[in-house]
């Protein structure tokens, strides 16, 4: 497996894209820190484009790298390596190509910056870790959605789909839930549907970490309130790992009886 | 070597392999011919545990593949379509091959073979298709492995090319290996063939040697021979209604 993932992520360390990723991170987060005034400030303005840009990304390269790398695939599996190794070879190496240039784009303006001497220096990792798992998590679900969809077009759609509804749809309907039982009490409800959105915990998780109730939103509060800062955080970080092993057993699952 | 009892594999409602028995026991090359779409590929990615059959068994020498992947080390494969992750080069190609399979290759005397020494540090994706079906070539060939198995080896192929490839196939020929090539070119067939395998609708239709197959046909060339059986075939079509239509078709896609 682990040769695999090296020759994905040699593969991947020469597309432009991934560059064009990087750079455009590393252009963003300069401006915000030289130009928006502080580190603060600069890590919430992150978050709010980490959140959507890294799972959008991370969907849209995992499912590319799988559909172009097809016939390459194919290749791959009349070699004598076990099936599961080479989807989880491939999945790790989009995944972790991501994360680097994410690491590297946001990472080096901070440093340069001085994160280090800074008190902001813990809730800049959780920023990071949070992109970190986005990248994880949606790579995976995109490769589990191509690999149970032969046809290109559908599986872009699918996978697009799956992202606009974490992304912006499940927190309109979330907030439609909440306006129509508003008589009812909802605390319980609120803390379990943002269970299911990683895009939403992540946003819990970063949110708890800088302690700014102002942002917070219901879930957030609910979650202090009833589990407390740090039991909320480990919370929300156990459940985002899940959110990554998940859809990973799914591409198990799904190549292991797939016909090539 | 390689036994298939009872293979059946369908895509969806389409049945592809309707119960194929084959044994590949004596060494030589065996052609698997067939119009598009009559099951040469499912079959070759059967053997290869690419696509998985609904029932039947292959054995591989005496062991059932189901679940196995180390049996693969035995088998050099060349894949139909030659396409390969395009940010690397030939050079790195070979080598992760290398780096998979493990082993020693002799990748050297292959590169000079084919003359592909000035495209070894070019991008994949910068090659022609013809350069990099030799690379394909190549990366299958240079392991030396007991079966070989090719899907269209000559496609794009330049006659230098073509004459070097039939070259190699007779020196690993003689080195008592089973080789399955499909194609659909003739006399490439008649050429290097020892055995046909004939596949029609998802059935074997024939099996043996090329001068039986001729012989079978009452034919002077295989070309003739494979068209006597196509024929053959549409007097089975007629009974449903579409016989000269479907042999129209299969006459053309041959």
């Amino acid at each position: 497996m682990f040769k695999i993932l090296k020759y994905s992520f040699y593969d991947l360390s020469r597309s432009r894209w991934i560059y064009i990723y990087g750079a455009f991170y590393l252009l963003l987060t300069a401006s915000l820190l030289w130009l928006g005034g502080g580190v603060s400030k600069a890590i919430i303005s992150l978050m709010n484009i980490i959140l959507v840009l890294v799972p959008l990304i991370a969907t849209m390269f995992g499912v590319m790298y799988y559909y172009n790398s097809r016939e390459f695939t194919e290749l791959l599996l009349a070699q004598p390596i076990r099936r599961s190794h080479i989807f989880f070879g491939q999945y790790l190496g989009v995944a972790s190509s991501l994360a680097i240039s994410l690491l590297l784009g946001v990472g080096l303006p901070f440093v340069l910056y001085g994160i280090f001497t800074s008190p902001e220096i813990w809730n800049f990792s959780v920023l990071l870790l949070v992109g970190f798992f986005l990248s994880f998590i949606f790579s995976a679900v995109a490769f589990f959605i191509a690999l149970r969809n032969e046809n290109r077009i559908k599986g872009f759609g699918l996978a697009i789909l799956v992202w606009l509804f974490f992304a912006v749809i499940y927190d309109g309907l979330f907030l439609l839930a909440l306006s129509l039982f508003s008589d009812y009490p909802l605390e319980t409800f609120a803390i379990g549907a943002s269970m299911f959105n990683p895009i939403d915990l992540s946003r819990i998780l970063i949110l708890l970490k800088l302690d700014i109730s102002a942002l917070m939103g219901y879930t957030g509060a609910v979650i202090q309130k009833f589990l407390g800062t740090m039991m909320g955080m480990a919370c929300s970080l156990g459940v985002l790992l899940l959110w990554a092993v998940l859809p990973a057993w799914g591409i198990k699952r799904v190549a292991v009886r797939k016909d090539f | 070597m390689i036994t298939i009892e009872n293979l059946q594999k369908s895509f969806g409602k389409q049945a592809v392999l309707k119960g194929i028995s084959l044994e590949f026991a004596r060494p030589g090359i065996t052609a698997i011919l067939g119009p598009n779409g009559s099951g040469k590929t499912t079959l070759i990615k059967s053997i290869l545990g690419m696509a998985l059959p609904e029932k039947g068994r292959i054995r591989f020498q005496g062991k059932d593949i189901r679940g196995g992947w180390a049996y693969r080390r035995q088998i050099d494969y060349l894949p139909q379509i030659a396409r390969f992750p395009e940010n690397l080069t030939v050079r790195e190609l070979l080598r992760m091959i290398r780096d998979l399979r493990g082993g020693q290759p002799d990748a050297n005397r292959l590169i000079r073979l084919f003359a592909l020494e000035p495209y070894l540090d070019k991008r994949l994706g910068a090659l022609s298709g013809g350069t990099r079906q030799k690379a394909n070539i190549v990366q299958a060939l240079m392991y030396d492995s007991p079966v070989v198995i090719l899907d269209e080896p000559t496609s794009g192929l330049d006659p230098v090319a073509m004459i070097r490839l039939k070259e190699l196939l007779r020196e690993e020929k003689e080195k008592g290996k089973h080789i399955l090539v499909t194609t659909h070119i003739m006399s490439f067939v008649e050429e290097m063939a020892d055995e046909v395998v004939f596949l029609l609708e998802g059935h074997i239709h024939f099996q043996g040697g090329l001068k039986e197959l001729k012989e079978k046909y009452n034919a002077a060339s295989l070309e003739r021979a494979i068209a006597n059986i196509l024929q053959e075939g549409k007097l089975g079509f007629k009974a449903n209604g579409h016989g000269a239509k479907a042999a129209r078709l299969v006459l053309k896609a041959l």
